[in-house]
């Protein structure tokens, strides 16, 4: 009585989260292009390329935040370095963006910019085949799971846990920034990439390429979540949580964590990848501060507001953190920061489960009155 | 050549051989018990920073047998166990596994698709899951990551895990977090993973603490009636439970094995009450 995998797919959530990913993706596919494009800009219904650039760069984040959960939500592994695999899937996209350029940057080459700037005369060897959007899309891919894989396999290996984990992860994002700041390393230094033309040959900037790109992330964001739910609900899933809670009884009843946690590893830092490719065509720039520190325990903190162990918690929680923060950023500038860092340890004492534990809490009380 | 291979370089050619490799798909290569004896454990010692947790211990379980381990706090009881699970490697000597698995060289998981189940002092089960993701989770299976992902219970898997409930009487708590249960069901949660395992040798670290004197008689008898069929070591300090186990009792002090026999003839030995009451 095998199923076959649509089926068990279609399994993998009930009707009610269908129906809901369904709304999701009718008003991201067909609600905002037309509000976009059909509505006059003076209409209050009218959805400006602001919004669709915000909203698409946040559901990248909350692709990352679904990733994140999955390595610290049920893996139980806190990485605070997963900047880097978005970093790294986005500047393999922006590789392809900066070849789209062609001969209309400042310099009228054909090489880009930064490297008629150092006096270079040719592509170095890694920049060969990123004109090709296939190929692009392979290193979007390959790249976050090839430093994931080797990263992880010596990292598991060694038991290397907690927070000693976790410190290593920043270290190799921060060695990563260090190493892309500078300008030998070939991808722009600390300007990174940007002046962003065209994609496939069509204008960047134009509303159409944009409402594109916004379907294509939301529907990224749709496959992640039906493919993360379907991981933590199948017997894998079962065996990651158990490594989470007792791993050494693991062990001892035959599992070897080591590929468990691999695999979810690279999983992760993929969809990672993935995420930061679909982002520098919207926002028009990546550059090493991505890699940074800070960065990455952003991530961390979107999960934990939204609520780790739930796969709908770190999509909230990267909505919330990244709505306010971009009011903030407008309105106290300088206050972001201390908000970023006041929230962290009111989630951490207040609301241990995060948003979506106090949903819970809340529906379950209101159940009791009644 | 081969003396060159082990001296020179340390690797014994003839380990490197797939019958001395175990994989982690559950098929069980028969054990090779032609001496009729299933766990030797010759001269191991282990030290922790200069403390002498093992000291040249040498025991041998045959097959079938059902053995109890005593001894006062430090003798090296879990740290035996730990050796003989992969947890802790010996500093010297050789464990061996029937007759041709070497212990030594095999990593935790192998060990456990070897035939060795074991049960840890302080329960230690899947709080989150339920008892029967629990069983479901220990079972006797492929346990790679690509079965996992698309692995479905089957129904004679069903009937094994509901059998198993039955006999740790923990049917009618299924569906329940197994974080829940009780100290003496949590116990025997982890008695029944061990069982799933379907391993050949049950090591079983104090399986009774915290249990009522009920719940310890129906240990034993569940114990006894596994004998036989399986091995079994049982470190424990009950000795109303050693007494209605009724195997051979093996005394370990300061590392070593001090006095092996029958419970009325280790209790009776000098030896023995000298360490169990001090000088």
């Amino acid at each position: 009585m095998r199923k076959p995998l649509t089926l068990r797919l279609l399994s993998a959530l009930d009707r009610k989260s269908w129906l809901a990913l369904g709304v999701f993706l009718t008003i991201a596919l067909l609600l905002v292009p037309v509000l976009h494009l059909a509505v006059p800009p003076e209409s209050a219904f009218h959805v400006s390329a602001y919004a669709i650039t915000l909203f698409g760069k946040i559901m990248c984040y909350a692709i990352v935040a679904v990733a994140m959960d999955l390595i610290w939500g049920y893996g139980g592994i806190l990485s605070l370095g997963h900047g880097l695999f978005f970093a790294l899937g986005g500047y393999a996209f922006g590789m392809y963006l900066m070849r789209q350029i062609g001969r209309d940057g400042s310099y009228q080459s054909d090489l880009p910019d930064f490297m008629v700037f150092l006096d270079w005369k040719q592509l170095p060897w890694y920049w060969s085949g990123s004109d090709n959007l296939w190929w692009v899309a392979i290193l979007v891919v390959a790249v976050p799971a090839i430093v994931a894989f080797v990263f992880g396999y010596f990292a598991f290996r060694s038991r290397i846990k907690g927070v000693y984990f976790s410190i290593i992860t920043q270290a190799l994002t921060y060695a990563a920034m260090l190493l892309f700041f500078r300008n030998e390393t070939g991808f722009g230094g600390n300007n990174g990439f940007t002046d962003f033309k065209r994609i496939l040959g069509y204008s960047i900037t134009s509303p159409e390429t944009r409402l594109v790109l916004f379907g294509l992330t939301a529907l990224m964001l749709a496959v992640t979540l039906v493919f993360a739910r379907w991981l933590v609900t199948s017997k894998f899933g079962r065996v990651l949580t158990a490594i989470r809670d007792a791993e050494s009884r693991v062990m001892f009843i035959g599992y070897n964590p080591l590929w468990y946690k691999l695999f979810i590893w690279v999983i992760s830092a993929i969809l990672c990848g993935i995420a930061g490719a679909l982002y520098v065509p919207q926002v028009g720039i990546i550059n090493p501060s991505e890699m940074s520190p800070a960065n990455s325990i952003e991530i961390a903190i979107w999960v934990a507001v939204g609520g780790r162990g739930t796969l709908i918690g770190p999509i909230i929680g990267a909505f919330v953190v990244n709505l306010a923060k971009s009011w903030f950023t407008v309105s106290f500038p300088e206050y972001w920061l201390f908000f970023l860092g006041l929230l962290f340890i009111l989630v951490t004492l207040l609301l241990p489960h995060g948003l979506v534990g106090l949903w819970k809490t809340l529906r379950q009380s209101r159940g009791v009155r009644t | 050549m081969r003396e060159f291979f082990r001296k020179v370089i340390g690797i014994d050619p003839e380990k490197c051989l797939p019958e001395y490799r175990v994989g982690y798909t559950g098929q069980q290569r028969t054990l090779d018990l032609t001496h009729n004896v299933i766990l030797y454990l010759e001269d191991i010692s282990v030290s922790f920073d200069g403390f002498k947790a093992l000291n040249k211990l040498t025991l041998a379980i045959d097959a079938g047998e059902l053995r109890c381990i005593i001894g006062p706090n430090g003798a090296g009881k879990t740290t035996m166990m730990d050796v003989i699970t992969g947890k802790t490697r010996p500093d010297s000597g050789t464990a061996f596994f029937g007759q041709s698995i070497d212990l030594t060289r095999l990593s935790e998981p192998e060990i456990a698709h070897a035939g060795i189940g074991r049960k840890f002092q302080k329960p230690t089960i899947f709080q989150q899951h339920s008892v029967f993701e629990n069983l479901e989770l220990a079972m006797k299976t492929d346990k790679r990551v690509r079965r996992s992902l698309f692995a479905r219970l089957r129904d004679e898997e069903r009937d094994r895990v509901a059998d198993t409930l039955r006999q740790i009487r923990l049917d009618g708590e299924a569906d329940r977090p197994a974080g829940l249960l009780s100290h003496g069901q949590k116990q025997w949660l982890e008695i029944g993973m061990l069982l799933v395992q379907e391993p050949q040798l049950l090591l079983l670290d104090e399986p009774v603490a915290g249990m009522t004197d009920d719940e310890t008689m129906r240990t034993a008898e569940l114990f006894v009636s596994l004998a036989g069929q399986h091995s079994l070591v049982v470190v424990e300090h009950d000795m109303a439970f050693i007494k209605e186990l009724g195997g051979l009792v093996t005394v370990l002090h300061e590392g070593s094995v001090l006095a092996e026999g029958e419970l009325d003839s280790v209790q009776n030995d000098e030896r023995v009450i000298e360490v169990y009451l001090g000088r």
